[in-house]
């Protein structure tokens, strides 16, 4: 698909009064604003809002347009680590958009909705199986609200035992800003430790870090570093005798499906990025869904709502069936759409097709690793195994040539790639986090190899190339500074 | 049915650039002990055709029956158009734009839409998303605390006559951080200022005022805004979206205007599937953009002075300020907004009050009709907007499950929440709702009430 290459004017620039769309009006009645007289008059609107007037044909050139300045999975590699931008199955989309399912009201009784319901409460056993937790709720809407909804029920649970004192969250360096901003929501204070030269935990520092006011320690693994964290039941241990309990972010779980289980590892509760890890599409920013799984001891705090199954019916548990629930946290059931696409997704990949997942997602990150080292790039890791991702560091490239991890990243563009994740973890100088998932064939990572390789030579001979990049998009590096400085958030009409 | 691409050979080639000899090498830094052979419990694949008949056996077992539940999620016409558009790949599969300048279509889109909800709102700026109308309630009371300089309480009223699962979404997400939510009873169906006498000369940080309130009754929002000003209270005003059409935006309340707006975009091309995705909004004044949660997107220039588009204050922002941050919000509800802003500008201004007004009508059309049938009566007779609440002369929850085989979806049952109100039933029609689906109603409801008369 080629790229839109001229910018896309603003809607309002089309709006032209008395325009409209108007095959999508309402037009029982002829003189609509009277209908509304019992209204009272200092309640209604004196001036109408501002939106576009427009024909349905602007509206969909339009938005195609701009839809054509992105870059997707469906029209480009898209190797951005710890994002897990691998295919979004058409089906799961198509099905999921079933009038069955896109009809039914939050609200409907339990008795019209036990085709949906049923999905829902399959999808909870297959997340407990690939997890081995005990327990899964599927309210939580992102990952970061997966993760609110993970340390409330640590601090539920403490709080249930009467020991109040428990109120820090350890979190290595390297981890997701998240990690940290959803401790501070749960009113925790966050510990930070080191994470040693090889990318592990530093397993000294945790001993030293935990003690009687550990709430629990937030992990991922395999880590931000891009590697598997390998003396994990050493810190489960740790942890689990000070009294602790484990968080385990599922931002990198692709890596280690069907291989090894965050359950069997000694965690206590997870989240999992279902819109990472089960394909559901990030929708330029979600929706994304966080379903959280927990161990036994946790089971009571889960959030509600969560699906049971009495005899052949399924219906909602609420705080009636968990009365110690950490509560609700979406308004109905969370992204109920989402969780169906990651089911069909599930249904379609079937016990073999989970096992490969994190099979190829990891020779995938091998092999680029690997191709990118022969061709003169620093893996940060050197000695270590690639899990699904792994960093470049671009430090000798930035002291040598004055090319930074930023620019190599907007060069890429230019060649038809998106940048991989830049400047995280942050504790890597110049850092590209790489993770080209399993969907992607050897001859799309080749591709990529050779767009390094290339860039790698420009920087030697034409720094200014790389440094000013991209070139071929509609737009130019753009001015951040001006950005936050000269606020312009919305648009205005001219005067 | 993996979606990898490999060939066996493709598979031996890479191996060996790699230098290992099987797939099962590159696990070898996991300890032994921890890894697993099989996943029993996961079912044999299913092709694509085979997962077609399964979801559609599962999606036709739950029909498509006619619906009159709003509470919080409505069922509008929503545009073929929205759909079509908001599915291609490069909105549906792109990812949160970092990489300005290989995401400026998903950027400009979130500054029309931030242009457009600010306007409908009455408000100067916008957010990109949160994660629906409870977690906005939720960040509002947040953003009002840090915002509210003065105020040490961290309290925040809270009238019953707010969703009650968005009050208990705002009390899940922030007693953590030791906020305060305090209930104030509402017996009359809408909150008076004479309800919040007690309350003047204490520490409140803000109030919550719901317009339309969950029973669609219209709140005295002038009265309230100006009694809380006068008493240092910040005002945040959870609204729905298509109301704002016809009704006075949140910015217009009172002398000063609330201070934040929010609710919920599902009203505006989002289809009601089961309770989500759905997507917040949030909106204030430039004032407090600052204490802000969640992304938004500002317009600047590129190196050639050209226009484009950039996510701006990111110092607010989880993956900068990390333990500081204004909330820890990442992955929004991006797609929603997508298909909200199509949406708006599908319908434009006349459009969508024409929407507003033809649901109010029929909601009125809906009330007139079941209260002519005996042992049905109005509850709170007050100006309302598109839902009323109904009294039945008996427990509501049988009435609802006969309605219901009879493939009518008759309301929400407000005797869990609302135990004082009696066997009290919340009903909504929108644009969708004919004359003949009304009539239908009335006649099942009819026979229903009789029926049980005569069981009995």
């Amino acid at each position: 698909m080629a790229m839109q290459k001229h910018p896309e004017k603003i809607i309002f620039e089309y709006s032209r009064p008395g325009r409209g769309a108007f095959g999508q009006w309402p037009t029982e009645r002829d003189t609509p604003n009277e209908i509304a007289a019992d209204i009272p008059e200092n309640l209604r609107r004196k001036k109408p809002a501002m939106l576009p007037e427009v024909s349905e044909l602007e509206v969909v050139r339009h938005f195609t347009k701009l839809s054509q300045l992105n870059f997707s999975i469906d029209t480009h590699f898209y190797p951005l680590g710890s994002c897990t931008m691998k295919y979004n199955p058409k089906a799961c989309n198509a099905f999921a958009m079933l009038p069955g399912f896109l009809g039914r009201h939050p609200l409907a009784p339990d008795s019209l909705g036990q085709g949906f319901l049923s999905c829902m409460f399959e999808l909870q056993e297959m997340l407990k199986e690939v997890t081995g937790m005990q327990g899964v709720a599927l309210s939580p809407m992102a990952g970061a609200h997966g993760e609110f909804a993970g340390v409330a029920m640590i601090r539920a649970y403490h709080r249930a035992r009467g020991d109040l004192a428990r109120n820090e969250i350890i979190v290595p360096i390297a981890a997701h800003g998240t990690n940290p901003a959803t401790a501070t929501m749960c009113g925790c204070v966050v510990k930070e430790i080191p994470v040693n030269d090889e990318g592990d935990v530093d397993v000294e520092a945790l001993k030293a870090a935990v003690g009687p006011n550990t709430a629990g320690i937030m992990l991922t693994n395999p880590s931000t570093c891009g590697v598997f964290e390998r003396r994990i039941k050493e810190v489960a241990k740790i942890v689990h005798d000070a009294g602790g309990l484990l968080y385990y972010d599922g931002a990198n779980l692709n890596a280690i499906l069907g291989k090894v289980r965050p359950g069997d590892m000694g965690f206590d509760v997870i989240h999992m990025n279902l819109h990472k890890t089960f394909s559901t599409p990030h929708g330029g920013g979600g929706p994304g869904a966080g379903a959280v799984g927990v161990s036994s001891r946790l089971l009571p705090f889960m959030p509600i709502p969560v699906v049971g199954k009495e005899g052949d019916k399924y219906r909602w548990l609420t705080e009636k069936d968990l009365p110690q629930s950490i509560g609700r946290l979406s308004a109905f059931m969370g992204n109920a759409g989402v969780l169906l696409r990651a089911y069909i997704y599930m249904r379609m990949l079937g016990r073999e097709g989970m096992h490969r997942v994190g099979e190829y997602a990891t020779l995938n990150a091998n092999y680029l690793m690997a191709q990118l080292a022969k061709a003169g790039f620093d893996p940060a890791y050197p000695t270590r195994r690639a899990s699904h991702e792994f960093i470049i560091t671009a430090k000798k490239q930035k002291n040598d040539l004055g090319v930074s991890a930023m620019d190599i990243a907007k060069r890429l563009l230019d060649y038809g790639f998106h940048a991989p994740t830049t400047y995280f973890p942050l504790l890597v100088p110049e850092c590209l986090l790489i993770e080209p998932t399993e969907t992607e064939s050897k001859e799309a990572l080749d591709g990529f190899i050779d767009a390094m390789v290339s860039i790698l030579k420009e920087a030697e001979t034409q720094a200014d190339l790389v440094k000013t990049a991209p070139h071929t998009m509609t737009v130019r590096r753009l001015d951040d500074v001006r950005a936050a400085r000269q606020l312009d958030l919305t648009w205005k009409p001219a005067a | 049915m993996p979606f990898n691409p490999h060939t066996p050979k493709d598979v031996s080639d890479m191996l060996a650039a790699i230098g290992a000899k099987k797939i099962e090498d590159l696990f070898d830094e996991i300890p032994k002990e921890l890894r697993i052979e099989s996943l029993a419990g996961i079912p044999d694949a299913l092709n694509e055709m085979h997962t077609g008949k399964l979801m559609m056996a599962r999606a036709a077992q739950d029909g498509t029956p006619l619906n009159f539940i709003g509470a919080g999620a409505y069922e509008h016409h929503i545009p073929s158009a929205v759909w079509a558009v908001t599915t291609r790949g490069e909105f549906y599969s792109a990812y949160t734009p970092y990489q300005a300048e290989a995401s400026q279509g998903t950027l400009q889109l979130i500054y029309e839409y931030q242009t457009m909800i600010s306007s409908l709102t009455g408000m100067e700026v916008s957010n990109a998303s949160l994660y629906d109308g409870g977690s906005a309630v939720a960040e509002a009371s947040l953003m009002a605390i840090r915002a509210h300089r003065k105020s040490k309480s961290q309290r925040i009223l809270v009238p019953t006559t707010v969703h009650p699962n968005y009050r208990k979404v705002a009390v899940a997400t922030a007693t953590g951080q030791g906020v305060r939510f305090d209930e104030v009873p509402c017996p009359k169906g809408f909150l008076s200022v004479g309800d919040l006498k007690k309350f003047e000369g204490e520490d409140v940080t803000a109030i919550v005022i719901q317009q339309p309130n969950f029973f669609g009754v219209l709140e005295d929002v002038d009265a309230i805004t100006d009694w809380a000003h006068a008493n240092s209270i910040m005002v945040i005003g959870s609204v729905n979206p298509t109301s704002l059409a016809i009704l006075k935006p949140p910015g217009e309340w009172g002398t000063k205007g609330a201070d934040i707006a929010c609710g919920d975009c599902q009203p505006l091309g989002v289809p009601l599937s089961s309770g989500g995705p759905y997507a917040g909004f949030l909106t204030t004044k430039m004032e407090n953009v600052r204490q802000m949660p969640g992304r938004i997107v500002g317009r600047t220039v590129d190196a050639n002075g050209h226009q484009g588009f950039a996510l701006t204050l990111q110092a607010r922002e989880q993956h900068i300020r990390r333990g500081k941050a204004t909330s820890n919000i990442c992955t929004n509800q991006g797609l929603l907004v997508t298909a909200a802003t199509i949406y708006l500008s599908l319908l434009g201004p006349e459009g969508l009050a024409r929407v507003a007004n033809e649901s109010h009508a029929r909601t009125n059309e809906l009330v007139a009709s079941l209260t002519r049938i005996k042992g049905v009566k109005l509850a709170f007779d007050r100006a309302r907007f598109h839902e009323a609440v109904l009294l039945l002369d008996r427990p509501v929850a049988p009435v609802i499950a006969e309605l219901a085989r009879r493939g009518i979806v008759g309301g929400f049952d407000l005797s869990n929440d609302y135990p004082e109100l009696g066997n009290a039933l919340l009903v909504c029609a929108t644009e969708t709702r004919t004359s003949d689906d009304i009539q239908k109603y009335a006649d099942a409801l009819g026979e229903t009430l009789k029926a049980a008369v005569r069981a009995a």
